[in-house]
């Protein structure tokens, strides 16, 4: 028998010579890349945004806001028409389909300094609506003929917020239109969480007061909304003089206690997570651009269930506290009063908003959604152990590329489970379906199957699993072991 | 027992995660010049458009090899002592072996093109590839593919993302008319067309032009067109890599020569994946089967045979999938380019080009699909086949075997209706 000593061997030296540290130096973006070429349509787009920011700098900077609707429908009406016309022209002439060229190259979508800036400027604008509204006089001004067309008040801080918040949403909807016009899953989703902003947490609760009702958000319940079912709130709105103060107690409560475990059972979180939420309405919309930077380890799966079910038992032990307290006229009044504060500020106010949305173009666009919403927590549970959602993998035609894990939004290794062949079902999954949109060989499909015990080996006997998974920590079936 | 796996790619990762799974105490090594880990090939594309990063493209995260006391070795593997039983490293000396799988892949054709050694001309497989394409693209305005197959199409795309004008050179009247039906293939002809890529047809490359600096300046076509290109991407297919082996002992073919136990005419040297040749037991054609799932499926059986038991490879009922930039195509059951001999044919194909459907029957009872631009469950067509089912079954089930998105419009209705009308 021979051997081949190196010097012999039929393999071309350049191969053999072929030495590329691809873990260190990586494929980033190209040196030169030929950019993509903007149409007029898009420059005279951003030429009305640029005088929408002008005209904004200019009123927030002293111009007189007499006249009431000009300087508003100045600075907000171009901005909305500019951003309209800036995607419309950027997308009408592509073919339709996945339009994720470059995106890891950037510098807004792959943490450049555009998305540094940006994330200061989220945050910043946080903290100033948050602790020093004073400086937000101007903008509030500015959106005052709005609030009192609605509902005849003036307008304050979150009047401003909620404009802003949904004109976002809105626009950032016709953005998803745009880039998802062959997938009418989005569409739909999409148009659905612009209404259940738009007329639902916008219109109605500043209509309402109009009609001296409370303002009441009918897409949020506890324990999103925690208050909602604080003693003093209900108390509030029992006590409050319209008609309505009774009903919206009655339907909070039927809410968050009957309609989402049921809702679940049949569609999965994503009945609220992505089609009826605001805060993941927000993500889906604006939040879209960031989707990939999302944590996608081990560890940081780890970390979401740490705090996640931490939130969670902490606005129930909240709650709870509060209840007791008032019922048992003030037995743990000192505990909870500052429980409610704390809760309120650094989960309500600093975790939710300025970490959750000034963060998204750094940590993606499900920060809060993923890592600490209490309602999530809820519908998770529910939705891991007994639902009929999964999204199903279809057969041996997953070839590991990866799309579906690198656009996942929550962080779900998604190929993981789709290249052996099992369905997903992760108490995480928002049920956005960019997954199954992005998957190059028609792998996944997000589906509402017949019953909920036919998804994955132990699905059909709910609390066993659920001990399970609390006993071991980890997802009942299937450790990672490669393809096999 | 120490079992060495040369090569780290899906065939190679596949066999020693199940060898892991039945011999939880052998020792494993698997090596590679490539890369340091295993990465999913058929997602080069997607690093160089932007839509993920190379360290996405890596299925398992890096702390799984260690989990799995799978070693991990960077190096070109140079030549085999058989007698000693141990590999001739490039960098690290020797490495013994008890067991040893070959799951080398397969490399780029080339056809022997003058000009094919310039500088801006180059195939597309592996990391290495990667990397040139990213230096040739940095000067490239235009750019000339040869060949039209599945990675001359990615290529295309790739380019096509970086704004780079393409014209794609195909030997064939229509684009993978050899593999697609010629309906099929026309779909893709004009999504090719429609993304303003050119498109020459029945057209042979005659040479590479070089501008006098080694680097290639254009392209000449056998009838002496000339088309200015920077870039040249020669995409005529793959075959088995054997380089390791041909100057040993072990057999070769058109691949490495196996039998269906991945066996080599060598004791204790298995070959499988791409690279390999699997000799018919009848004297039929030997089996050389090149995509990803064949490669998994292939690594499975052979690391059950190199954890000692008696599997034998049985390649099942075919399947594939593709994407033409936007067109997903997925297909169950072997469908060649004209019908065979008892083959019947039925056809549906949407006003808008966008969506079809071929259904295929043998003896009236279902024998293969095409899918193109409707996603279909992998488990119901393969059961139909499995089964089967008559054609006549098939088409009033067929919404079953439907799995596009919800809220996606249905087609079943026309297609059925005019399937029928072609059974009749």
């Amino acid at each position: 028998m021979s051997t081949t000593p190196a010097g012999t061997t039929l393999i071309d030296p350049e191969t053999i010579a072929y030495f590329y540290d691809e873990e260190a130096d990586g494929f980033g973006a190209p040196a030169t890349a030929a950019e993509a070429p903007k149409n007029p349509g898009m420059m005279v787009s951003a030429g009305v945004i640029g005088l929408g920011f002008l005209a904004l700098a200019v009123t927030l900077l002293g111009m007189p806001l007499s006249g009431a609707w000009t300087p508003f429908l100045l600075s907000f009406g171009l901005l909305s028409a500019g951003t309209i016309g800036y995607v419309w022209f950027a997308y009408k002439d592509t073919v339709p389909g996945i339009k994720h060229d470059g995106i890891m190259f950037g510098n807004t979508t792959h943490r450049g300094a555009i998305a540094w800036a940006l994330g200061i400027a989220l945050t910043g604008f946080y903290v100033v609506l948050y602790w020093w509204p004073e400086y937000l006089a101007r903008a509030i001004a500015l959106v005052e003929p709005l609030s009192l067309a609605l509902s005849g008040q003036p307008a304050n801080q979150w009047f401003l917020y909620g404009f802003l918040y949904t004109m976002a949403v809105v626009l950032f909807g016709f953005r998803m239109f745009m880039r998802y016009r062959h997938n009418r899953y989005h569409i739909v989703r999409t148009i659905s969480v612009m209404f259940f902003q738009l007329v639902l947490a916008f219109i109605l609760p500043h209509f309402l007061r109009a009609l001296n009702e409370p303002e009441f958000y009918f897409s949020y319940f506890w324990p999103l909304k925690y208050d909602y079912l604080f003693p003093g709130t209900v108390d509030y709105l029992v006590n409050s003089p319209g008609a309505l103060g009774s009903f919206m107690v009655f339907w909070g409560a039927v809410c968050s206690f009957i309609a989402t475990p049921v809702l679940t059972y049949y569609y999965g979180k994503r009945w609220y997570c992505s089609w009826v939420c605001g805060c993941g309405g927000l993500a889906e919309t604006l939040g879209d651009p960031w989707r990939h930077l999302t944590p996608k380890s081990t560890v940081s799966w780890k970390i979401e269930r740490a705090i996640i079910y931490a939130v969670l038992l902490l606005i129930i032990l909240t709650t709870a506290v509060l209840w007791v307290s008032s019922t048992s006229e003030g037995a743990l009044s000192s505990i909870s009063a500052p429980l409610q504060q704390w809760y309120g500020f650094y989960i309500g106010a600093v975790f939710a908003g300025v970490i959750g949305v000034g963060f998204y173009p750094v940590l993606g666009n499900r920060v809060w959604c993923r890592f600490g919403c209490p309602m999530a927590a809820v519908l998770g549970i529910i939705q891991r152990f007994f639902s009929r959602f999964r999204i199903t993998t279809n057969g041996g035609q997953c070839m590991s590329c990866g799309n579906c894990t690198t656009y996942c939004e929550m962080g779900i290794d998604v190929r993981a489970y789709a290249e052996r062949g099992e369905n997903i079902v992760r108490s995480s999954c928002v049920g956005c379906g960019v997954c199954s949109a992005v998957c190059p060989r028609g792998v996944l499909k997000l589906e509402n199957g017949r019953s909920h015990g036919d998804r994955y080996p132990g699905s059909d006997k709910p609390l066993g699993a659920l001990s399970t998974a609390v006993s071991k920590g980890a997802r009942v079936y299937g450790d990672r072991d490669g393809y096999v | 027992m120490h079992t060495v796996i040369v090569g780290n790619g899906v065939t190679g990762v596949t066999a020693a995660t199940r060898l892991r799974q039945l011999q939880p105490d052998w020792k494993i090594t698997l090596v590679s010049g490539e890369s340091a880990y295993h990465y999913s090939r058929p997602a080069l594309m997607y690093i160089f458009m932007g839509h993920m990063t190379y360290e996405a493209t890596k299925p398992f995260e890096d702390r799984f090899w260690r989990d799995q006391r799978l070693d991990l070795v960077r190096d070109w593997v140079t030549g085999i002592d058989i007698e000693d039983k141990q590999l001739v490293l490039h960098r690290n000396g020797r490495l013994p072996y008890d067991r040893l799988l070959i799951a080398t892949g397969a490399k780029s054709n080339k056809f022997g093109w003058p000009g094919q050694e310039l500088e801006g001309v180059q195939g597309l497989y592996n990391l290495k590839d990667l990397r040139q394409l990213y230096k040739n693209a940095e000067r490239t305005r235009n750019a000339v593919i040869v060949g039209g197959g599945l990675i001359g199409i990615e290529l295309a795309e790739m380019l096509h993302s970086r704004h780079i004008h393409v014209t794609f050179l195909i030997r064939e009247a229509s684009y993978w008319c050899n593999i697609l039906p010629m309906e099929e293939s026309g779909m893709i002809n004009r999504l090719i067309e429609e993304q303003g890529i050119g498109l020459i047809r029945e057209t042979n490359l005659k040479e590479i032009v070089d501008d006098g600096l080694g680097k290639v300046e254009a392209v000449v076509t056998e009838f002496d067109d000339r088309i200015e290109c920077q870039l040249v991407g020669l995409t005529p297919g793959v075959s088995p890599n054997t380089d390791l082996v041909r100057s040993t002992p072990i057999e070769t073919g058109r691949g490495v020569l196996v039998d269906h136990a991945f066996r080599t005419n060598i004791p204790d040297i298995y070959a499988a994946g791409d690279c390999a040749e699997i000799v018919s037991r009848n004297g039929g054609r030997n089996l050389i089967q090149q995509v990803w799932y064949t490669g998994r499926k292939q690594g499975k059986a052979a690391g059950e045979v190199l954890a000692g038991e008696d599997t034998e490879y049985d390649p099942g009922i075919w399947f594939n999938s593709a994407k033409f930039f936007d067109l997903e195509y997925q297909t169950y059951g072997m469908i060649l380019s004209t019908p065979q001999p008892g083959e019947q044919h039925l056809y549906w194909e949407h006003p808008s080009h966008r969506h079809a459907v071929r259904v295929v029957g043998v003896d009236g009872c279902i024998n293969a699909f095409n899918f193109m631009g409707i996603r279909a469950r992998h488990e119901v067509c393969e059961r139909w086949i499995a089964e089967r089912r008559p054609v006549e079954y098939v088409l009033d089930h067929l919404e079953e075997a439907n799995f596009d998105p919800e809220f996606f419009v249905r087609h079943e209705t026309e297609i059925v209706r005019s399937l029928k009308e072609q059974l009749a």
